[in-house]
């Protein structure tokens, strides 16, 4: 490393410190307040530490409904992503594969996904004719719905880096499509789909507008909507805020810190080469 | 590992909510978030439990506003409404479509002791009623802070001109004459909606003409009086510097602890300061909007939310029980002491011996015929919904009074032919 | 007579099909519908075209559209610039190279709600923690999203704040996909290095452009979350966008209204990102 590149990476970290890290020390800070502090709004050290407090009174809040709320958030987010990679890997595996005159039309949809804005009450009326309305179950396939578009992409440009050669050596043994898929093909994707984990993972734990719509009831509660419980319309309890925004960034965190290295390989084979 | 943790969360959970579940029924309830609501309720559900432990209440918390109606109207469209819920009366009630999702409680054995005044905004189009009074009917006027008025030797005004002279001399005095709080865009539009006693004096028949599209308020003087208030005060300069950005709350503080003069606020406000700030309210004191003729003066009055069940829910018959119990004078005075915010619409239910100093200056309005008026909303369906970014627009001198009026015209427009109104 | 069988049947695609199907491409045909009438939720009454015609009279629609666009491009651009910059920074073997690409990624770990409630308290005009910093030395702090000129540009720099270490990211990996070869190349031909970054490092990294430019377009255009957060399109409507007009008249139970705002959103989405794909997959074949 040179004299050059130290100094720049000490700048650099300084430089980010003040835009990317003082306001999550304000978050920090703003959390372990008491309520008369926190209401002051100012960066500024506690006056007494009441973290423990303010943590049990988060948690304890409507009979402990944070805790619900992660475990809500946990299934609805493993479940959708789960079915998202193997969907989406699918669709782009066919997509990518078999040129064909369908391809514009699935191509098509693929764009109306990304581009087009939900319609919510159409969509209630239709969950509950399957009676999927007010279900982890209608959620999930919800978010895969609205997660499709971008998981198709993704896989579609990476599954383009994988030489046909490996299919057709399959398809000589005498492999059936899905054992060529499943044994061959799946295998391969694992750095795009470390990619596809953390974005959609991050996007559905942190979604609040269609839980908000679709998931309506007290035992269906997601983390996003806990952060409605303290910012009530008229009373802003800003360090039980805090402190619950600062809860909710928790398992994102632990996502990222756990994938951190391989986002980028995801990245760079997937959305990257078009 | 992770199996072992996911199993002890999950089974952790399941003894949680078997603690919550042990009783024979449990209604699930939907508020507001608002402290009022949650006091009022936690008062009423408290002295059921006594009569009935074999009920408890499952409350689930909904956002308030435009935010809260659209939740409301989606879950029950869907049939997905929670056993009883709170919810506002009068125009938004009547959107709800009520003879068709609310349950009738017409034939509930106290329904008698619903007064005539609250009624009216809860009976359905086919003269059923819907609704239980939820709270005490609010004042919508100006909040004073007293020992800044003692300080300075000011009279309670009686004129707009006698305001704008006390808040002259409050401003020489270095401090803040009024608090606004833009932060929370629905606090803006209170200068126009209180100053609905002031346009009925002069105008009677104005909700009738204004439903049936054939007046304005860019056109009619009297009723553009409230946008020009704030446009006056807001030219003054009497605003805290911070009035694009504070809320709510922190109109209630200031009022009350003297940070500022005065707050034009609807009388709920008290409990957020019984709340938060309870030493000062002996300081608070409240005036209704005063208009140009201090002979006419009085208060604009809203009604308070109610309590309604869905047409169909798997609970019904419990929740009408609970219901006629809310609407009885025994469950009322409950409530009172809980919130003694104002008048209650039970009859002979009574408030507290004592009572905050800022109800004390409201009730003498109610207990004068002809000193209070009910606020546009209550007479008329329409209200156009971009009210009040309108008069955030004109506290914050991006529009004139005159611009705003008709710009709101518009957007009533707008929202009568929504709703399918003939004549528009 | 035997059909030879694709080995990529198009069974793969159903699952997927049928969930997209059912809960996404019906209730969007459902809608075109439902935006021809007056629409309470309980009942629908056919108008014809009015909602559309009610919709583009809208006094604050063309407010709304100028700072849809505004909002989308602006993010593009300065998300896709500074992307490219510090992703060129970020391979270029600094000290803590590693903990500062964490570091410009953490905001995309958050959610748009917490970020909008703790940026509307740090720009809170007179005790945000950045007014008081800034009049600490000297600087009277602008109303951030309190001024009416300024409140859609303070949430556009929140929006920057909190997708560029997204775009960093991809860039990261556009990067390590051009092959060393090519700056070898330019280094014995003797170009300097803004030379190499200007006429190497550019166009090859491209298609990580592509998918910025695109995925930043098409998630500014929708753009509401956080605007909503934030300022809930004020003061008045200085910065509403499209979708929080759209949301307004959903909320005020226009629901027929706000469905035919949704049709007009997705047409100019369209209209902008279809031409755009168009173009950059027809320069991809020339490379």
């Amino acid at each position: 490393m040179t004299r050059r590149q130290f100094y720049t990476g000490v700048i650099s970290l300084a430089v980010a410190g003040v835009i990317f890290i003082l306001p999550f020390v304000f978050v920090l800070l703003t959390a372990v307040k008491t309520k008369q502090d926190a209401a002051l709004l100012t960066f500024s050290w506690p006056v007494e530490w009441h973290f423990l407090d303010n943590l049990t009174e988060v948690l304890r809040t409507r009979n402990y409904m944070l805790l619900l709320a992660y475990f809500n958030s946990t299934v609805i987010t493993v479940c959708s992503v789960t079915l998202l990679v193997l969907f989406g890997a699918m669709v782009g595996y066919v997509l990518q594969r078999r040129p064909s005159g369908w391809n514009k039309v699935i191509y098509a949809f693929v764009l109306a996904g990304l581009m087009i804005p939900p319609a919510v009450v159409p969509t209630i009326w239709i969950l509950q004719s399957v009676g999927l309305f007010k279900t982890l179950t209608g959620m999930v396939f919800i978010q895969v719905a609205y997660g499709l578009a971008f998981s198709v992409l993704l896989f579609r440009s990476f599954i383009a880096t994988i030489p046909r050669d490996l299919d057709e050596a399959a398809i000589i043994d005498g492999a059936k499509p899905w054992q060529i898929f499943f044994r061959v093909i799946l295998p391969l994707l694992k750095p795009v789909t470390v990619t596809v984990i953390v974005v959609q993972s991050i996007s559905i734990f942190n979604d609040f507008t269609n839980p908000l719509y679709y998931l309506p009831g007290r035992e269906n509660v997601t983390v996003q909507l806990t952060l409605y419980n303290f910012q009530g319309q008229f009373q802003t309890q800003f360090n039980l805020l805090f402190m619950n925004i600062l809860l909710v960034t928790i398992p994102p965190l632990i996502v990222f810190v756990f994938f951190n290295r391989q986002i980028v390989a995801g990245m760079t084979a997937g959305a990257v080469k078009g | 590992m992770r199996m072992t943790m996911r199993t002890t969360l999950a089974s952790v959970l399941v003894a949680l909510m078997a603690s919550a579940a042990h009783a024979d029924v449990t209604l699930s309830v939907l508020l507001d978030t608002n402290s009022e609501t949650t006091a009022l309720f936690e008062a009423l559900s408290k002295s059921y439990q006594q009569k009935r432990p074999d009920v408890s209440f499952d409350v689930e918390s909904r956002p308030g506003g435009s935010e809260g109606d659209n939740l409301v109207k989606t879950r029950l469209a869907t049939g997905e409404m929670a056993d009883i819920f709170q919810y506002n009366s009068g125009s938004l009630f009547q959107a709800l479509k009520p003879e068709r999702t609310l349950a009738d409680l017409s034939g509930l054995g106290n329904a008698g002791n619903v007064t005539d005044i609250f009624r009216k905004v809860v009976t359905a189009p086919d003269g059923t009623l819907r609704g239980i009074p939820f709270g005490p009917a609010m004042g919508g006027g100006i909040f004073y802070n007293r020992k800044i008025y003692a300080d300075l030797g000011l009279q309670v005004p009686k004129t707009w001109a006698e305001f704008m002279a006390n808040n002259a001399k409050i401003k020489a005095a270095g401090k803040v004459a009024i608090a606004q709080t833009y932060g929370d865009t629905w606090t803006s539009q209170l200068f126009v909606l209180a100053d609905f006693y002031n346009v009925s004096t002069a105008l009677p028949d104005f909700a009738t003409k204004y439903t049936a599209n054939q007046v304005k308020y860019a056109t009619t003087p009297v009723a553009l009086r409230g946008f020009e208030h704030i446009e006056e005060v807001a030219k003054a300069g009497l605003f805290n510097p911070d009035f694009g950005a504070a809320r709510f709350g922190d109109g209630m503080r200031m009022v009350a602890t003297g940070q500022a003069a005065h707050f034009p606020m609807l009388t709920f406000g008290i409990g957020n300061v019984s709340q938060n700030n309870p030493e000062a309210l002996p300081d608070l004191g409240f005036f209704a909007q005063p208009g140009d003729d201090a002979t006419k003066n009085g208060l604009t009055i809203w009604m308070p939310s109610a309590l309604y069940a869905p047409a169909k829910s798997e609970n019904a018959a419990e929740a009408k029980k609970f219901l006629d119990w809310a609407a009885s004078r025994e469950a009322c005075e409950q409530m009172a002491a809980a919130v003694p915010s104002g008048p209650y619409l039970i009859k002979d239910c009574s408030l507290p011996k004592s009572i905050p100093q800022a109800v004390s200056d409201m009730l003498p309005y109610f207990e004068t015929a002809g000193r209070t008026a009910p606020a546009l909303e209550f007479l008329s369906p329409i209200k156009g919904p971009a009210l009040e970014q309108i008069t955030v627009e004109v506290g914050s001198g991006i529009r004139s009074a005159r611009d705003a009026a008709a710009l709101y015209d518009q957007d009533v427009q707008k929202q009568a032919k929504q709703l399918g109104l003939p004549n528009w | 007579m035997i059909v030879q069988k694709s080995p990529y049947p198009y069974w793969f695609v159903m699952p997927a099909a049928v969930v997209f199907s059912v809960l996404f491409l019906a209730p969007t045909l459902a809608s075109l519908w439902f935006s021809l009438t007056r629409w309470d939720l309980f009942s629908a009454q056919f108008i014809g075209l009015e909602n559309y015609r009610q919709f583009l009279r809208e006094p604050f629609l063309i407010q709304g559209l100028i700072n849809t666009v505004i909002y989308a491009f602006a993010t593009s651009a300065t998300k896709s610039v500074f992307g490219l910059l510090l992703a060129v920074l970020l391979t270029s073997g600094i000290w803590a190279q590693g903990f500062l690409r964490a570091v410009i990624f953490f905001p995309v770990l958050v959610s748009t709600i917490g970020v909008g409630i703790t940026f509307s308290v740090l720009m809170h005009p007179t005790n945000g923690v950045i007014n008081v910093a800034l009049s600490a030395i000297g600087i009277p702090g602008p109303g951030w999203l309190t001024d009416p000129a300024l409140a859609l540009y303070s949430i556009i720099l929140v929006d920057f704040w909190k997708g560029l270490g997204l775009a960093t990211l991809i860039y990261i990996a556009g990067l390590a996909s051009i092959s060393p070869d090519y700056y070898e190349a330019a280094r014995i031909d003797g170009a300097t290095r803004t030379q190499m970054f200007f006429r190497v490092t550019v166009p090859l990294v491209r298609p990580a452009t592509v998918t910025v430019v695109t995925l930043s377009l098409i998630g500014g255009l929708r753009s509401f979350d956080l605007i909503w957060a934030m300022t809930r399109g004020g003061p008045g409507f200085s910065s509403d966008v499209l979708a929080s007009v759209i949301y307004k008249q959903y909320q005020a139970g226009f629901y027929g209204l706000s469905t035919a705002g949704n049709v007009i959103l997705f047409l100019l989405i369209g209209l902008i990102i279809l031409p755009m794909t168009a173009w950059f997959n027809r320069k991809e074949v020339d490379l």
